[in-house]
């Protein structure tokens, strides 16, 4: 079921250009999926008027709380970015598919680009109530200033590195990393800026790999009612915001 | 108690609050938010005779207090309305009212003459303005003798109340609403979105796939409420007053600028449950002006 509620920003993290907002809710958290985002409202912006897609990058359902991993990009994700302690936000959530839940015997991979890391923490979490095997992560940014957060996801599982500029871990892109010749993986979950995802779906179909993509396509009403946010599939234009984000590259034209 | 029905011409609203096509989805997607029951009507996204694609990506472009879209009417046609759709729909506790577009006279004839024969479909919203198709209706739209071809021949095939939806984006939008009622409507929505364009100075290329959009949202409701006004000053038929609004308050201006009732659009998409707090709060509106009946409102503007 979705909801809409207001949250508090409870705790903050902040970045050269990137924040993680800890929002707490008096309302019980609905079930919350690996791969599904938040709608949030953006308040005051003289150029805002829609709310902004952002991935789930974590859930306690201890303490009612959801963390958002924000880059600031627009007028809009800097607003968020900028929200002190003690904040309000208003969330209409948890929207869109998620990423498919593996099989007990998968050998997974989970890459992430730039921001695009958000969603695979919580996912991965979810991942590891369902099996014991190890979860791994490769991630890629331009330089070492990118790659944020990354003991959170040390503390899930084996975490993997690329930067452009070889400032951290193996230098290059993710899809260039010698795991790919070293290690035998059957199931892919990317999220990350385009180019990436495209390289990796390649990456994917050469070595016949199942794979799944995190979309983010300009949303407005974020829950199939506007058809802004559509991607041209093997089945025609469909949602983003509720077919997705999330989709095997199977039904991708790219 | 504040009555709130409305009687537009065989058709009865529980309250004068109802939803605009396209940004409602075909209501399903918003009953987490909102029990549809709470509202007079709910509007279902444009339907065409035939499955339509739409536009290409990207279809929308955020302007200050509103939105471009250049969506296209995407949609699986009226078969698929009729046997996929409207079974899921048809007991909603609500006016469900279906808005109809079309690319030539034939097409809207022949879907309308269908939606006519569902027993629980009490009107159809004939779009003769959508901006974002060629020859998506608008052409139909901005002319009185286009708009008196249309709904003169659907009016001859469909038998229940009949709702011309007009395009703000002609000269005199009162010789228009005329010219619909000269040719049959049972009463006129307005205004749909405002032909708007948006450029990326960065790239010098245009935001939407098909340059130009239509414009909705807040920004759009000063423009929407003078219409409207106009509108209802020229005509006996009522109005169904839609543009921006996104509040009690807002829709009261409409009731008060002529609009019989009043449709929520783009300020779905900021709050899903905008529609039913509208609706309760235009009985708070009455109640707090000693106003026994939401019809003394329309047209009760003090100039």
């Amino acid at each position: 079921m979705k909801k809409i509620s207001d949250f508090t920003v409870v705790g903050k993290q902040s970045w050269r250009r990137a924040a993680c907002l800890r929002l707490k809710c008096d309302d019980k958290l609905p079930e919350i999926r690996g791969g599904q985002f938040v709608h949030v409202r953006v308040d005051g912006g003289q150029q805002t008027y829609l709310r902004r897609p952002i991935s789930i990058h974590d859930v306690d359902y201890q303490n009612n709380t959801i963390d958002l991993l924000i880059q600031e990009k627009h007028e809009g994700t800097k607003i968020l970015c900028g929200l002190p302690v003690g904040s309000k936000v208003n969330l209409v959530y948890p929207l869109g598919n998620g990423f498919t839940m593996p099989e007990n015997d998968d050998e997974i991979l989970l890459v992430g680009g730039g921001i695009g890391i958000a969603p695979l923490l919580y996912f991965a979490k979810t991942i590891k109530e369902n099996r014991n095997k190890k979860v791994s992560f490769l991630l890629g940014g331009r330089s070492s200033d990118d790659l944020i957060l990354l003991e959170r996801f040390r503390e899930v599982g084996e975490v993997l590195i690329t930067t452009n500029d070889g400032s951290l871990g193996e230098c290059g892109f993710v899809t260039q990393h010698s795991l790919w010749n070293m290690k035998k993986i059957n199931k892919i979950y990317a999220c990350g800026p385009m180019p990436m995802m495209k390289a990796v779906a390649k990456v994917a179909r050469e070595k016949d790999i199942w794979c799944e993509v995190s979309l983010e396509n300009q949303m407005a009403c974020g829950i199939g009612a506007c058809l802004c946010c559509v991607e041209n599939t093997t089945e025609g234009n469909v949602c983003v915001c509720k077919e997705g984000p999330v989709f095997n590259i199977n039904r991708l034209l790219w | 108690m504040v009555n709130t029905e409305i009687k537009l011409k065989g058709l009865t609203l529980k309250n004068p609050v109802m939803t605009a096509s396209g940004t409602f989805g075909y209501g399903e997607e918003y009953t987490d938010f909102v029990d549809l029951a709470d509202l007079g009507g709910i509007v279902v996204k444009g339907t065409t005779l035939n499955h339509r694609e739409g536009n290409p990506y990207p279809r929308m472009a955020e302007t200050p207090k509103g939105m471009l879209n250049c969506v296209g009417l995407q949609n699986k046609g009226v078969d698929y309305f009729i046997e996929t759709i409207y079974p899921r729909i048809k007991d909603f506790d609500t006016n469900v009212i279906v808005n109809v577009s079309g690319s030539n006279i034939d097409d809207y004839v022949v879907a309308a003459a269908k939606i006519d024969a569902l027993e629980k479909i009490p009107a159809i919203e004939l779009n003769v303005s959508c901006p974002n198709v060629k020859q998506g209706g608008m052409a139909f739209g901005v002319t009185c003798s286009g708009i008196e071809q249309v709904v003169k021949a659907v009016r001859d095939a469909y038998h229940k109340h009949l709702i011309v939806k007009l395009s703000p984006n002609v000269t005199n939008i009162a010789e228009i609403a005329k010219a619909a009622e000269a040719a049959g409507a049972d009463s006129v929505s307005l205004i749909n979105t405002i032909l708007g364009m948006a450029i990326d100075a960065e790239t010098r290329r245009p935001v939407l796939s098909m340059v130009t959009g239509g414009l909705s949202g807040a920004c759009v409701k000063p423009v929407a409420l003078r219409m409207v006004w106009q509108v209802a000053k020229a005509v006996k038929i009522p109005v169904i007053g839609l543009g921006g609004i996104s509040s009690a308050t807002d829709a009261i201006e409409f009731l008060l600028a002529g609009a019989s009732a009043i449709e929520i659009g783009t300020a779905n998409f900021i709050d899903p449950a905008i529609s039913a707090k509208i609706a309760k709060g235009i009985v708070e509106y009455c109640e707090r002006h000693q106003v026994n009946d939401v019809n003394e409102l329309i047209g009760g503007l003090i100039v």
